[in-house]
């Protein structure tokens, strides 16, 4: 979102490049446009929207995405 | 009354009632000859459907017959009661309970071509994607979500990919439809895996937009969401639509600090006084309204326009600006800087206290920040809170 803001570096989202395998679903399911496409993989272009709601690490197929927030 | 309004049902049984299980549906190549048992005279659209102890939903317009049972379909417009019940809820009444039977719906004219959009259990929900379908022909699978939205649902783990192959396997989806896909709402990705929805059922899940008034689009678009679609987004009306239940959250705890305030504004020269309870309680109660209403309306509302990102900090910018407005309304009331000090701290915690709470309502705020603040600001409050409560029966003296 980009009129709204919150809390820089604290998201805990770590992509793994390497295991990425080009699906392009986490930029479908991702609600704050975190993730894009580049050169046919994924790549985090605004870690800061980040809201640690999962729907990435849950439909990714490689499992080249984690987030590891405690108890919300 | 009309019998057939008591039931909620059609109102005028017209000819369309009558071809309500026939007209452009081929679920059934037997279905032509299927005959209405009051077929020389009107057709009663939930003719047959009527159960002694049950009664049917005001938001169900007919029945229409596949393979896998009669099932409900629903109507587009909202009536009266919907709105009214809408209103109760977004003022945080019988929230919880607040639900629609979980299964399949039908809506317009569907057939087995036809896409499956699944939703959540929570009529608010039910009711805001039924409105947007008027001119759509489609199934509607609702998961058992206990009464929450998708995204809630979600988060919490109702709505879910075991929820889901459940409720694709109770339907009896591959008898309804002649294709292998489900549409699930975006914002249920939190909880839904496709990847292991199409191990489990069969069904491939496709992401729908975000909000349900870009489902005719999307599916004009074959089946695809612009950028804009997939994007989340919390306006001044989404903000303000959301108060009414922040405030009504609050209420009982405010009562209860309200009585708090009443005694201890009571402490003064002689131990207890019950005139000075009531004066300076009443000056303190005004500065917890003041608080309350910085904190969980003011601040969500003008939220972007608040400076600083954390929103215990916002709160506190608020809640300062409505505090110091309104002791210098009750300056005359309020004895000494002490008693200033005691009330401003006292308000503007309160303020911080609830902005704080409504990182909880929005839709762009992680866990992880949320956690950083609450460390950052609650020990903070507490040492403000403690301080206020000191100054203030010191002011008394």
């Amino acid at each position: 979102m980009k009129e709204l803001r919150y809390l820089e570096d604290v998201s805990t989202l770590v992509l793994d490049e390497e295991k990425c395998i080009g699906c392009t679903l986490c930029t479908e399911v991702c609600p704050q446009a975190v993730f894009e496409m580049r050169q046919g993989k994924a790549c985090i272009v605004d870690f800061n929207a980040c809201m640690e709601c999962g729907a990435c690490v849950n439909n990714c197929p490689s499992e080249a995405i984690a987030v590891s927030p405690g108890v919300g | 009354m009309d019998k057939s309004k008591d039931c909620g049902c059609n109102e005028h049984p017209s000819p369309k009632g009558l071809n309500i299980s026939t007209s452009n549906v081929n679920i059934l190549s037997s279905m032509d000859k299927i005959i209405s048992p009051c077929s020389t005279q009107t057709f009663d659209a939930t003719a047959g459907h009527e159960k002694p102890g049950f009664k049917l939903c005001s938001y169900v317009d007919s029945f229409i017959q596949t393979h896998a049972g009669d099932i409900p379909i629903i109507k587009s417009r909202l009536e009266k009661n919907d709105l009214f019940s809408t209103f109760y809820v977004r003022c945080g009444i019988n929230r919880y309970q607040y639900t629609v039977a979980p299964g399949l719906y039908g809506i317009g004219n569907p057939d087995k071509s036809c896409e499956v959009l699944v939703t959540a259990n929570f009529k608010l929900t039910f009711d805001h994607l039924r409105k947007q379908l008027s001119k759509t022909n489609a199934w509607i699978l609702v998961l058992d979500t206990k009464g929450i939205n998708v995204w809630c649902a979600a988060g919490k783990g109702t709505f879910s990919t075991g929820e889901l192959v459940k409720r694709i396997k109770e339907a009896c989806l591959e008898k309804i439809v002649d294709h292998k896909r489900v549409i699930v709402p975006q914002l249920g990705a939190t909880g839904v895996s496709a990847k292991d929805v199409k191990k489990q059922s069969g069904f491939r899940v496709v992401y729908g937009p975000i909000r349900a008034s870009d489902i005719p689009a999307f599916l004009k678009n074959n089946k695809k969401a612009d950028k804009k679609m997939r994007q989340v987004t919390f306006n001044l009306y989404d903000r303000f639509i959301l108060t009414p239940v922040e405030i009504q959250i609050v209420l009982k705890p405010a009562l209860i600090a309200a009585l708090i305030l009443f005694i201890i504004s009571g402490f003064g020269p002689g131990i207890f006084s019950f005139s000075g309870a009531w004066e300076r309680g009443v000056v303190s109660f005004c500065a917890l309204v003041a608080g309350i209403v910085t904190g969980a309306f003011i601040t969500p509302v003008l939220l972007p326009f608040i400076p600083f990102r954390a929103f215990a900090l916002k709160g506190i910018i608020a809640g300062s600006v409505l505090a110091v407005l309104s002791l210098a309304a009750m300056a005359s009331a309020v004895n000494g800087a002490a008693g200033f000090l005691a009330l401003f701290l006292f308000s503007v915690t309160i303020s911080s206290f609830l902005a704080m709470n409504f990182t909880g309502t929005t839709p762009f705020t992680s866990p992880s920040g949320v956690e950083k603040e609450m460390k950052q600001y609650i020990p903070v409050q507490i040492c403000a809170l403690v301080l206020s409560s000191g100054l203030w029966i010191y002011s008394a003296f």
